[in-house]
């Protein structure tokens, strides 16, 4: 009786903690959204100005400002832009000429994909290599994934992705140097075509996510609890994953949840080198145009990916740690 | 040329090639020499330097070179220019006029768009009016400026009358811009044209698909099936891509790149000369840059073969700080070139009384070279006592900002089909982009009367003589005329350089086949 009426006690708290959490995601998305607005219009020139570009006439960038609606003060547009993003519109893009959903429903997609292929070879290879180097701390393969984890966070992805493709696109001739996506090809030409992006962009994030899996564990490794289920005769492999595992998830799924939210929002580097069309690339185009509307809804789906990611982790923290839940 | 001339070149190239061995492929030049029948089918990929949601299927807002080259898969315009800049006949079967104010426009028969319509007399009004309203954010406005009245007088007959007289009009309608839409099209999702290509996929950003148009009006062309166009912004993917196999066919190639491309077997380079020059801006109407020994000193100071060879590993054409280039017809050969000339440099820099005085340059990568050439600048002004700082601006938003805004600054043009439409953008006395605020009412009347010249010795000689004033008294200096560099897979045939831009002017879609 008295553990359901526990258990029933931390759901409510972890419901109350989820509605809490939401609630401040939705503030900080309109913070957000109005220090990208401030940010983006003190940038020099406007959407008129970059569009007409080179050979632009006063003309024809005031019948355009007039068009967009650019004439009207600052306040006022970005309130408008607030409406219409709560009745669920994100408004059309300036530069495009066509719905921001469109738009992003064209790249969205893409970059999810890209994210989740790189998660399920990423994640399953970082948590390896962290226990396996963490349960042999200080041996020899330890030191070896030391050495290589610790230059792959030195190595620079753009650095990764043009030696792979020098040497698997343009030497060997096995892989496409370009991601090029399109609605007719299937799974094995995607895998293909985006084999080198997602080798790079593990190798960015795995090397973060193990080297703190393999901390969270040895911080566990010296503990009481440990040295006693040594006493009592298990296994390294069963006190590792059954016991010191469970309470080091708390970091390790931050880590995790930190690199993925990169996957989303920090592939440009990767987009831009193998050319794939994503939501990054797609995001410093609406910058680099002045489309508000665009560069709005991007910022919004990252800050939100990065929020909904870091609620996640959470919440996992807390139902894997006993006594989070009881509090 | 000569007949003989012609055997002659044939024997020397076929010479030249026996001495090297059968090892070593002939250059594409002296291939295309021999006849070879083109034939239709294959499928290409291409890429360009940039791909943006601001690409776009609407002639006339065509800003970039992947926009050039859509349009001119999709659409077809009145005239064409052959690799000589002549106007050639296209849509209009006809352009003529007896005082180069007035045209009539007669219209090919027959000719009809990719949705079935027939082109008519309406289409062209339509599609030429549009550019002077102000909404349209057409890049021609200006040049649109001209049309004083359009309208048809048959079904396929029109008739356009100008402001002035203007014998380059067949020459302007050739343009990417003019090219011809259906009149009242006012959804750019797709295309709908009279070009050579039928759009199956238009993705701005990501990329156009283009299929052969079996119903083009001229007859047997073009000859690929299908055409895939992409961009790729980053200079070392675009190459890998196209070395790797990827794409058959890019632009821009970065001057470094192309020992690279040369070392490959299956692949080549295609250089373009064209127009295209960044100059150095000094603002008339502000001081110091407004004194005419600083403007002279400043063009002393630069080391042209230096800029050539440094910058752009030749792929460039030694400038004379006048915009036409030395392979145009109306280039005046008489001037004398500027030279590096540090004494000369210094007696006018005392003279302008400016020695000792520390100057803020503006460069940015958005002008392609200027940061450099700001540098050697710096350098060479350095041991005649002038005090350059060179101040390096982004990219983004350098034209709205900074661009003809400073005293000293780097501006650059792209390649334009005439003499007069460069001259009057960029130099008359009342151009919106005359860049140094340069003033000349001499230059003015002799722009106006070569461009109402039919007599073609005599615009020569008008236009040498404002490539003197714009050379002697003009605020710009222009070092070198920058060259475009394509790279191609050897399977791809036809392809020839054409002045007007990268791409073959943009045109390759129409002339290119596959030997696959």
């Amino acid at each position: 009786m008295a553990a359901m009426g526990q258990s029933g006690g931390a759901s409510r708290g972890l419901a109350a903690l989820i509605a809490r959490r939401i609630a401040s995601a939705a503030l900080t998305l309109l913070l957000v959204s109005i220090a990208i607005f401030l940010m983006a219009a003190l940038l020099p020139g406007d959407v008129a100005q970059e569009t007409l570009g080179q050979s632009a006439t006063a003309e024809q960038v005031a019948a355009l400002r007039r068009e967009l609606g650019l004439d009207q003060p600052l306040h006022q547009r970005y309130f408008g832009w607030l409406a219409a993003m709560l009745a669920g519109d994100p408004g059309q893009s300036m530069v495009a000429n066509l719905p921001v959903a469109e738009v992003i429903a064209q790249r969205l997609p893409n970059s999810l994909l890209l994210g989740a292929l790189c998660a399920l070879v990423a994640v399953p290879a970082a948590l390896a290599i962290g226990i396996v180097s963490a349960m042999g701390r200080g041996g020899r393969l330890d030191r070896a994934l030391n050495i290589a984890s610790l230059s792959m966070v030195a190595m620079p992805e753009f650095l990764v992705a043009t030696l792979a493709v020098l040497l698997f696109s343009v030497k060997l001739q096995w892989l496409p140097s370009i991601a090029l996506v399109h609605d007719e090809m299937g799974w094995g030409e995607y895998l293909r075509g985006c084999a080198l992006p997602i080798v790079t962009l593990s190798v960015v994030v795995i090397a973060q996510m193990a080297r703190m899996t393999r901390a969270a564990i040895i911080d566990q490794m010296d503990r009481p609890y440990v040295e006693m289920a040594r006493l009592k005769g298990l296994g390294p492999v069963r006190i590792v994953l059954v016991h010191i595992l469970p309470n080091a998830i708390a970091p390790i799924i931050n880590a995790i949840a930190l690199s993925l939210s990169y996957l989303l929002g920090g592939a440009i580097i990767v987009e831009t080198i193998f050319n794939y069309p994503g939501l990054a690339s797609l995001m410093v185009n609406a910058v680099t145009s002045r489309d508000m509307p665009l560069l709005q809804a991007c910022a919004m789906i990252f800050c939100l990916a990065y929020l909904i990611l870091m609620l996640i982790a959470d919440v996992t923290a807390i139902l894997a740690n006993p006594r989070l839940r009881a509090r | 040329m000569m007949p003989g001339d012609d055997a002659l070149t044939r024997r020397a190239l076929l010479g030249s090639g026996l001495a090297l061995g059968g090892g070593l492929l002939l250059p594409e030049s002296a291939l295309s020499l021999a006849p070879a029948r083109p034939r239709i089918g294959g499928s290409i990929r291409v890429a360009s330097l940039s791909s943006s949601t601001a690409d776009t299927l609407d002639p006339a807002k065509g800003a970039l070179s992947t926009d050039y080259v859509r349009h001119f898969m999709f659409y077809s315009g009145l005239t064409q220019l052959d690799r000589a800049m002549n106007p050639r006949p296209a849509l209009a079967e006809r352009i003529e006029s007896r005082d180069q104010q007035t045209w009539t426009v007669q219209l090919r028969k027959g000719v009809t768009f990719h949705d079935g319509a027939p082109l008519t007399a309406r289409d062209v009004v339509w599609s030429l009016l549009r550019h002077k309203i102000p909404a349209v954010g057409s890049k021609v406005a200006i040049i649109a400026e001209q049309f004083a009245s359009i309208r048809a007088t048959g079904p396929l007959e029109l008739v356009i009358r100008l402001t002035g007289p203007n014998a380059d009009l067949p020459v302007i309608l050739a343009q990417s811009h003019f090219l011809i839409l259906r009149a009242g099209q006012k959804s750019f999702r797709t295309a709908n044209g009279t070009g050579p290509y039928r759009c199956t996929q238009f993705r701005p950003g990501v990329r156009t698909v283009a299929t052969r148009n079996r119903d083009y009006w001229k007859p047997g062309r073009p000859y690929l099936e299908q055409i895939e166009l992409i961009g790729i912004p980053d200079e070392v993917s675009r190459v890998n891509a196209l070395l790797s196999g990827d794409v058959q066919l890019i632009s821009s190639v970065n001057p470094r790149s192309t020992r690279r491309i040369d070392a490959s077997a299956r692949h080549a380079i295609l250089e373009t000369q064209s127009g295209l020059y960044t100059d150095l801006i000094m603002r008339q109407d502000r001081l110091p840059t407004g004194n005419a020994h600083f403007v002279a000193a400043m063009k002393y100071l630069i080391d042209r073969p230096l800029v050539k060879r440094a910058l752009f590993r030749n792929y460039a054409t030694i400038a004379n700080d006048h915009p036409i280039p030395p392979f145009h017809p109306y280039f005046n050969a008489d001037l004398p070139q500027t030279r590096l000339d540090l004494d000369r440099a210094r007696w006018h820099l005392a003279r302008s009384g400016l020695s000792g005085v520390r100057l803020p340059v503006y460069a940015s990568p958005a002008a392609d070279g200027s940061v450099d050439m700001a540098s050697i600048l710096q350098e060479y002004g350095a041991r005649v006592g002038l005090n350059l700082a060179v101040n390096r601006v982004p990219a983004d938003g350098y034209w709205s900002t900074h661009w003809m805004k400073h005293p000293l600054g780097f501006g650059n043009t792209n390649p334009r089909p005439t003499a007069d439409l460069v001259f009057s953008l960029f130099y008359k006395s009342d151009a919106e982009w005359n860049e140094s605020g340069w003033k000349s009412p001499r230059f003015d009347r002799l722009l106006l009367e070569a461009r109402g010249e039919p007599d073609q010795a005599r615009r020569k000689q008008l236009y040498g003589e404002m490539q003197a004033l714009v050379r002697n008294r003009c605020g710009v200096a222009i070092p070198v005329f920058i060259s475009q560099i394509d790279g191609y897979d050897r399977r791809l045939k036809g392809l020839s350089p054409n002045p007007l831009g990268s791409f073959m002017g943009y045109q390759f879609a129409e002339y290119c086949w596959w030997n696959g």
